[in-house]
């Protein structure tokens, strides 16, 4: 791969029709990411008739921009209203709709958006670069290996666990338990169905985000409307500040650091490299307190992650014909409709097309900044509505996503039922994010670990097996007692009234965090 | 939020005009109630029923068979809650792809939705099952293989779709047929053929069974060495991989893919839909298609598919009674 064979694919990809495919790609993308429950899956496979009307290259366009499109809009009713779009964006909505609350919904939305455009650029530029050499790595990744980087991931949930971490624990044990619901994949048996069918798939992640977030945030919300008079977010400045952009860029690199190799690993998913990333920034950060109120660094983070882990995604799909996500695999059938057989002979069979489409992902990534940037004004003023019409707003908006997947009634029953629950945990001051994030984690630890004792018939130490599983364990070993050391050390040193104050900042935070809206 | 709506429409617009666009294409020849055509994919989108469908929905709109064919999914526990809705249905301009992981599906999630209570259509196509090993594997012949599969069942992990999935049926049935008792069979369930791939790639386990659009590719390339094809005859995606049966072991399997329709239908209405699929079967870009996707044509329809899926009910409970998934 070569940059005279990517120069020759933006010479493809740069005609009127192709661009406005691009266009046509981005917008939508954008509208069913920010619709949760109506992924770029979903819209790819209902779009793939259009292959039989529409030259290779425009389809693909069209295709790879739904893609990348559904990344963006995913954060912004993250931020905005608290509604993750996709799973990728739940850790977006931790920081980011804190900062909304406190009237910097702009500068969340810009970091945002210009995150995932430097990331998803930087992505795109390793794709055309270094796909062949990096998937002969990430081809190597093990089961037992997966299962390291899910212990890694699990301690970095401690930095999300929230002000008492009893509360965040139980929070996480009751994400553990609802992931282990539906089929179990290596038996195929099912657990705690209840004998419900649609139980049988498990409870969707997607499902669990918007009725724990903002279900459960629109009752609570509902549930203090008689008390006082309702305050009004006020909107401070437009725009992203210098100090904003000095806090962004390292993130926004870490990010895409993060997110790419997970998505070239055939099982890496979108999802983790976000959980690494937001416990990245929250330990590097200069401003510590503010995470929990609203840190632009957790926004920028996680959102660059998301995005560098879409485009790695498109590394085993181009290089060995490996779908490692839905959407891939959907794209995958679209080249299959054109005749095209995707796979290790790709490249040299079809390779200005791939070019085109790796082309066009350059453009509709600059395309999605463009369009979205000067929509942050816009989409701010969605918080200047009324709270009882913006909630029931939000009510509405998730349940028709929850709905609209499977149209089956039961999923509206799951959906306020959960959302019920998430009532209580944020009336009771119980995080709701550790759930959602043991829900995403639980499988994907259970499963490796699993397949990985059923490979090696039993035998612990293939666990250990490999350097990769062993430098990750050891990272998550030393992430998780490093600090309880320290702790320990620090504390015979400090003295009586320096603890005392302590305690006290920890009782007005929890104060805070009973109050709702975060302090 | 206005600027969802309106995103949202622009999204909700722009589908019927590229389907209409698309129907435009060709003549509208049979009119009346079919010209409305739903089906009905149990599954998620991306598939192999999906794929089935929507490459049936391009025939049948290309052609003008029918006006307007709508794909919908409902997903879930390996089709039998798609099964379920079919059977509440009164729509007769409705068909549901369905396969041979349906009838063990049924089984292990115990549906109350049996496959005959449902009207069969026709077989439209089947897949043969590929079985591989990677590419520095000791093993270059299925007899190889099994040899060394015999010695040690446990330490010979075999990956391959989800349990009770066609690949691990094709999994129990090669080890009865060559005396491994199917119990100590050491399947490794996947996800999706994306996943064993990798699996394979990376000499995490000892052999994989899939389609052979999944592995096929890789074979060609050199990156896994296919050592056997399920179905009676050689695939001429992978020519140079013998069958089972060659390999002197007597185990077919063709991971078949049918329709299905509504129960309680009239006679007539049941002939409309056969005699639809028929003549969609029959165009050159089914033809076409069947080609490009390396699919066998195994046609056939009404009574005779419906006696076909008794049989493979029968054979298929036994097997996954072996295996231990059907208690």
């Amino acid at each position: 791969m070569g940059i005279s064979d990517l120069l020759g694919g933006f010479a493809d990809a740069i005609t009127p029709v192709n661009l406005l495919f691009a266009l046509l790609g981005v917008v939508l993308g954008t509208a069913v990411g920010v619709l949760p429950g109506i992924g770029p899956a979903m819209t790819v496979a209902l779009l793939l008739p259009a292959t039989y009307v529409l030259e290779p290259t425009s389809a693909l366009i069209m295709f790879a921009g739904i893609y990348y499109g559904g990344m963006y809009g995913g954060s912004t009713t993250s931020i905005l209203l608290n509604t993750p779009g996709e799973s990728a964006s739940i850790m977006t909505a931790l920081e980011g709709n804190k900062m909304a609350k406190a009237g910097r919904g702009s500068a969340a939305l810009a970091t945002a958006a210009i995150g995932s455009f430097v990331a998803g650029t930087i992505a795109t530029l390793l794709l055309a670069l270094v796909a062949p050499a990096l998937v002969q790595v990430a081809i190597n990744v093990t089961t037992a290996d997966y299962f390291a980087l899910a212990v890694l991931a699990f301690v970095a949930v401690a930095s999300v666990l929230g002000s008492s971490p009893l509360r965040g624990l139980a929070s996480l044990c009751l994400g553990l338990y609802l992931g282990l619901v539906g089929t179990d994949v290596l038996t195929g048996q099912e657990r705690f169905t209840l004998g419900i069918p649609q139980l049988s798939d498990g409870i969707d992640v997607v499902v669990v985000a918007v009725a724990l977030f903002a279900v459960g945030e629109s009752l609570y919300v509902a549930s203090r409307l008689r008390k006082g008079s309702v305050q009004v977010i006020d909107h401070k400045g437009s725009w992203m500040t210098r100090n904003d952009l000095r806090r962004s860029w390292g993130p926004w690199l870490r990010g895409t650091a993060f997110g790419f190799p997970f998505g070239v690993m055939p099982a890496g998913g979108a999802e983790i490299p976000t959980f690494l990333s937001y416990a990245t920034e929250k330990k590097l950060t200069k401003h510590p307190e503010e995470f929990g109120h609203g840190a632009i660094e957790g926004v920028a983070g996680p959102e660059a992650a998301n995005n560098a882990s879409a485009a790695g995604v498109l590394v085993p799909l181009l290089t060995l014909g490996i779908p490692t996500s839905a959407t891939a695999a959907i794209i995958l059938a679209a080249f299959q409709g054109y005749g095209i057989q995707p796979g290790p002979t790709l490249l040299t069979t079809e390779g200005p097309l791939v070019w085109a489409l790796i082309a066009s992902l350059f453009i509709g990534n600059a395309m999605l900044l463009v369009l979205n940037l000067p929509l942050v004004g816009l989409w701010v003023k969605l918080l200047r509505i009324p709270r009882p019409y913006l909630y029931a707003g939000i009510l509405t908006f998730a349940s028709l996503g929850s709905f609209a997947v499977n149209a089956d009634p039961l999923d509206l029953v799951i959906l306020m039922g959960l959302g019920l629950l998430g009532f209580a945990m944020r009336r009771f001051g119980w995080p709701v994010a550790p759930a959602v994030i043991g829900l995403i984690l639980g499988p994907i630890a259970e499963t490796n670990l699993r397949r990985a004792l059923a490979i090696s018939d039993g035998d612990l130490s293939v666990l250990v097996d490999s350097w990769f599983s062993r430098v990750v364990l050891l990272l998550a070993l030393l992430a998780l007692v490093g600090p309880v050391v320290l702790r320990a050390v620090r504390g015979r040193r400090a003295t009586p009234e320096e603890s005392a104050q302590q305690q006290e900042d920890r009782e007005v935070q929890k104060a805070g965090n009973r109050e709702g809206w975060g302090a | 939020m206005p600027l969802t709506r309106r995103g949202f429409l622009a999204g909700a617009l722009a589908l019927p005009a590229v389907s209409t666009l698309a129907a435009c294409a060709g003549t509208v020849v049979q009119p009346g109630d079919l010209s409305r055509l739903r089906m009905m994919v149990p599954a998620s989108p991306g598939g192999g029923w999906d794929t089935t469908a929507r490459t049936l929905q391009r025939v049948i709109q290309q052609t003008g068979l029918a006006r307007n064919v709508q794909v919908f999914n409902v997903e879930g526990a390996g089709g039998t809650i798609g099964i379920g809705q079919l059977a509440r249905e009164d729509d007769d301009a409705l068909l549901m792809m369905m396969g041979l992981v349906m009838v063990g599906a049924i089984d292990t999630n115990d549906s109350t939705t049996r496959l005959d209570d449902v009207t069969p259509i026709a077989q439209l196509i089947a897949e043969t099952e590929l079985i591989v090993v990677p590419a520095d594997s000791p093993y270059d012949t299925l007899e190889d293989f099994v040899a060394g599969w015999a010695a040690d069942p446990r330490g010979t992990p075999i990956a391959g779709g989800s349990a009770g999935g066609t690949d691990q049926i094709l999994a129990g049935l090669l080890a009865q047929a060559v005396g491994i008792d199917p119990v100590e069979v050491n399947y490794i369930a996947y996800s999706g053929g994306g996943e064993s791939l990798a699996a394979l790639l990376g000499n995490q386990v000892a052999a994989g069974i899939s389609g052979t659009a999944d592995y096929g590719p890789q074979v060609q390339s050199g990156d896994l060495k296919g050592i056997a094809v399920s179905t009676a005859d050689r695939s001429s995606q992978v020519p140079d991989v013998p069958t089972i049966i060659e390999s002197g072991y007597d185990v077919e399997v063709t991971n078949w893919r049918g329709l299905m329709a509504r129960p309680g239908m009239s006679d007539g209405a049941r002939e409309d839909l056969i005699g639809l699929v028929t003549e969609a079967h029959d165009t050159d870009e089914w033809a076409e298609a069947l080609d490009a996707n390396g699919w066998l044509d195994t046609f056939q329809t009404g009574d005779e598919y419906g006696e076909f899926l008794a049989e493979e009910e029968t054979r298929v409970r036994q097997v996954l009674t072996e295996i231990g998934l059907i208690q």
